[in-house]
């Protein structure tokens, strides 16, 4: 069977289209795909093809950060992008997956939040980053991160126009101070790989997706698949990270 | 219909766009851009664009909604929450259900369906970006998707929306056209015998005119006709 | 640019229906045979029909197919031959002996997982037979499969197996090719026959395939 085939060929540090264990495949990036979105990306690595847009919309702040402006990411498995998604509200896969690109913005402090803060208390920007997927063919995370940044770096926020929205006015551009990049390192026996495909990924021991900022500093971690990763192997699937990131950065 | 406008919609038989009455947007479509699918297609009329996908024939479940001699044809339309300007929420609203049972209906009488018993095929529009007439250009992806997947069709389904303005008939009417519009019409057909599958209309209009716009959009229909025959072509000429 | 075949469209008329009757892929109406499937057309003295170039399997009886077994019953086994029906392989059709089928289990001769070279014996509707009675057919081992579009499987074998001779010599691998677009392949150059294949699959319509292929294995 093919599975058998494909572990057999990871096992020996092969893979079915010829790339190297820690190789990506081709990366595209297209950005200000969707006009009328606020900031948009298009980013495809082989043939894993996601689209982010980014609405800015005013909302009230939570109340134990008043002065900060709200990120909201949401992520939809879209029956268009793969013969197993059904329609219907997000499921476990869905919300992880907005969740971890989430915290990977969050947590590198990518947005200056507090300048996105109008009247203290009552009123801020809120960014809604909604992850639309388009084709799947595995490592969903890594290329809705990239497409998350990629898409923030162009969002431009619309003017104010006696406290109302004009989006035909769109000036100044988000407030960034960091860039966080996702590089989800898979684990096969004693084998580490970058960027599995949907084959790939159904044979996978476990993952580790780890956020990196661009001084190399970890902003977010997490570890998926059922089997556990001894604290070597954890060490040196986060240094293949690091270094993957780099490649990646450089696209952006 | 939709607001009032204090301006006027049309001035010197140029519309807000610059285009005249009867003229379409820039029309573009490329047919395979879903590797998973079975066929798919992305046809943009202006800053409209709607991306279809085509799974099946496949088998149905549950077994209770198989028809013992045919095979079935669900439709889902759904607008990207990133489409509009203000932020939709995902998750099918009224409007949305509806868009796709008319989307199912237009496409139907397309389709030949006794060869595959107890299955379903399934048709995925996503509006990646809304600028009026997204269930016409929903439709006309669609139609490249049925294709692409291989499925039996009598005829291709062209889609394509008229309405009137001011006082004036228009074809391809976009988002600010369509809230400020006296009427709006959204078509489908089957070009080879001009069979009309798809028929909507909101506003008010005397019957000549509906007359009219439905007779400008099967003539305009053509040119959208032929913009598909070259996009299937296209993917096998490359 | 490649020279490619005439591709014809859905709802395009082929031809007058009182000189040349509707073969497959056609209909008639309206005193016109009409194309129902984007793909290549042909005519014989009599027939106008047409080769789709997408689309899914549909079985037809005496077809050879690839299969993989999904499921164990009591009397024979679930097979999923890459169509939109599941087919059944029973019992009688895939064991000579006698069999006790209250003492006896089938797994023994096939199970969950296995792949099989069988040949469509019967199709009612979506109920599919299979067969093993006939002598091509058997268990396939250690092998891969991929798959292509069905319509293409005529193209991969080429006039009188020309194609797939090609690629299994260049390749020094063993390959079955089965109706509904499944292909198993075992051997050393499994990695470089599985390339043509796909280039095949892609490329089906252009004129002069076999030069390519014979190429693309020499390098």
């Amino acid at each position: 069977m093919r599975h058998d085939y494909v572990l057999k060929l990871l096992e020996s540090g092969e893979r079915l289209d010829g790339r190297k264990l820690d190789e990506f495949r081709d990366i595209k990036i297209e950005v200000d795909t969707i006009e009328r979105a606020e900031g948009s990306a298009r980013v495809k690595i082989g043939k894993t093809d996601i689209i982010v847009g980014i609405k800015m919309d005013l909302g009230e702040p939570f109340p134990d950060v008043p002065n900060q402006g709200m990120l909201r990411t949401g992520a939809e498995f879209s029956p268009i992008a793969s013969p197993e998604f059904n329609p219907g509200p997000p499921g476990e896969d869905a919300t992880e997956l907005a969740r971890v690109v989430d915290r990977g913005i969050r947590e590198s402090e990518c947005i200056d939040l507090e300048k996105l803060c109008l009247k203290p208390g009552e009123q801020v920007w809120t960014m809604f980053v909604d992850i639309h997927m388009m084709n799947h063919d595995g490592n969903l995370i890594d290329v809705s991160a990239l497409a998350a940044v990629a898409a923030l770096m162009r969002t431009k926020m619309p003017e104010l126009e006696d406290g109302k929205i004009n989006r035909e006015k769109l000036k100044e551009k988000l407030p960034i101070k960091h860039i966080p990049i996702t590089v989800t390192v898979g684990k096969i026996s004693d084998k580490f790989l970058i960027d599995p495909t949907k084959e790939e990924e159904q044979v996978l021991d476990s993952k580790l997706m780890v956020a990196v900022m661009e001084d190399g500093k970890i902003c977010a971690m997490q570890k998926s698949g059922d089997q556990g990763l001894s604290e070597e192997e954890t060490s040196r699937m986060i240094d293949l990270a690091i270094k993957k990131s780099k490649e990646i950065r450089k696209l952006l | 219909m939709g607001m009032k406008s204090k301006e006027k919609m049309i001035v010197e038989g140029k519309r807000l766009d610059g285009r005249t009455p009867d003229e379409i947007r820039e029309i573009e479509m490329k047919v395979g851009v879903i590797p998973n699918a079975n066929g798919s297609a992305r046809v943009s009329f202006g800053r409209t664009t709607a991306v279809a996908a085509v799974y099946g024939p496949r088998i149905l479940h549950p077994r209770r909604l198989q028809e013992p001699d045919t095979a079935i044809i669900r439709c889902r339309y759904n607008m990207a929450p990133f489409s509009v300007d203000e932020r939709i929420r995902p998750g099918s609203s009224r409007r949305e259900k509806e868009i796709s049972k008319v989307t199912r209906l237009a496409l139907e009488p397309a389709l030949f369906l006794e060869k595959y018993p107890e299955t379903v095929i399934d048709i995925y529009i996503e509006i990646i970006q809304a600028d009026g007439s997204t269930r016409v250009t929903g439709i006309n992806a669609a139609s490249l998707a049925l294709a692409d997947a291989g499925a039996p069709m009598r005829d291709l389904v062209v889609g394509l929306a008229g309405g009137k303005l001011d006082d004036t008939i228009i074809i391809d009417l976009c988002g600010k056209e369509d809230n400020y519009s006296v009427a709006d019409i959204p078509i489908a057909f089957l070009p080879r015998k001009n069979e009309i599958t798809l028929l909507q209309m909101d506003g008010q209009l005397n019957p000549d005119e509906v007359k009219t716009i439905v007779k400008n959009v099967l003539n305009a229909g053509k040119k959208v006709y032929e913009k598909q025959k070259e996009a299937l072509k296209k993917k096998y000429h490359k | 640019m490649t020279e490619v075949r005439k591709i014809v469209l859905p709802g395009e008329v082929l031809g007058d229906s009182k000189e040349k009757k509707s073969g497959y892929g056609t209909f008639e109406e309206e005193g016109g045979v009409i194309s129902k499937f984007i793909g290549i057309p042909k005519e014989t003295h009599d027939y106008i029909s047409v080769i789709p170039l997408s689309g899914v399997y549909t079985p037809k009886r005496q077809d050879k197919v690839i299969g993989f077994i999904t499921g164990v019953e009591r009397v024979g086994w679930v097979v999923d031959i890459n169509s939109p029906w599941l087919a059944f392989l029973p019992v009688s059709e895939a064991v000579d002996e006698f069999i006790d089928l209250k003492k006896t289990d089938i797994t023994r001769f096939y199970d969950v997982k296995d792949v099989i070279y069988a040949q469509v014996d019967n199709v009612k509707r979506g109920d599919i037979k299979l067969t093993m009675n006939t002598p091509v057919a058997r268990k396939l081992r250690d092998g891969i499969t991929v798959k292509i579009a069905p319509s293409k499987v005529p193209r991969l074998i080429g006039k009188e197996g020309s194609m797939i001779n090609i690629i299994k010599d260049k390749t020094n691998t063993v390959i079955r090719v089965g109706q509904n677009g499944v292909v198993w392949l075992s051997g050393e150059g499994v990695k470089k026959a599985i390339k043509a294949i796909k280039m095949v699959d892609e490329k089906s319509h252009i004129i002069g395939l076999t030069n390519e292929i014979t190429k693309l294995l020499s390098d």
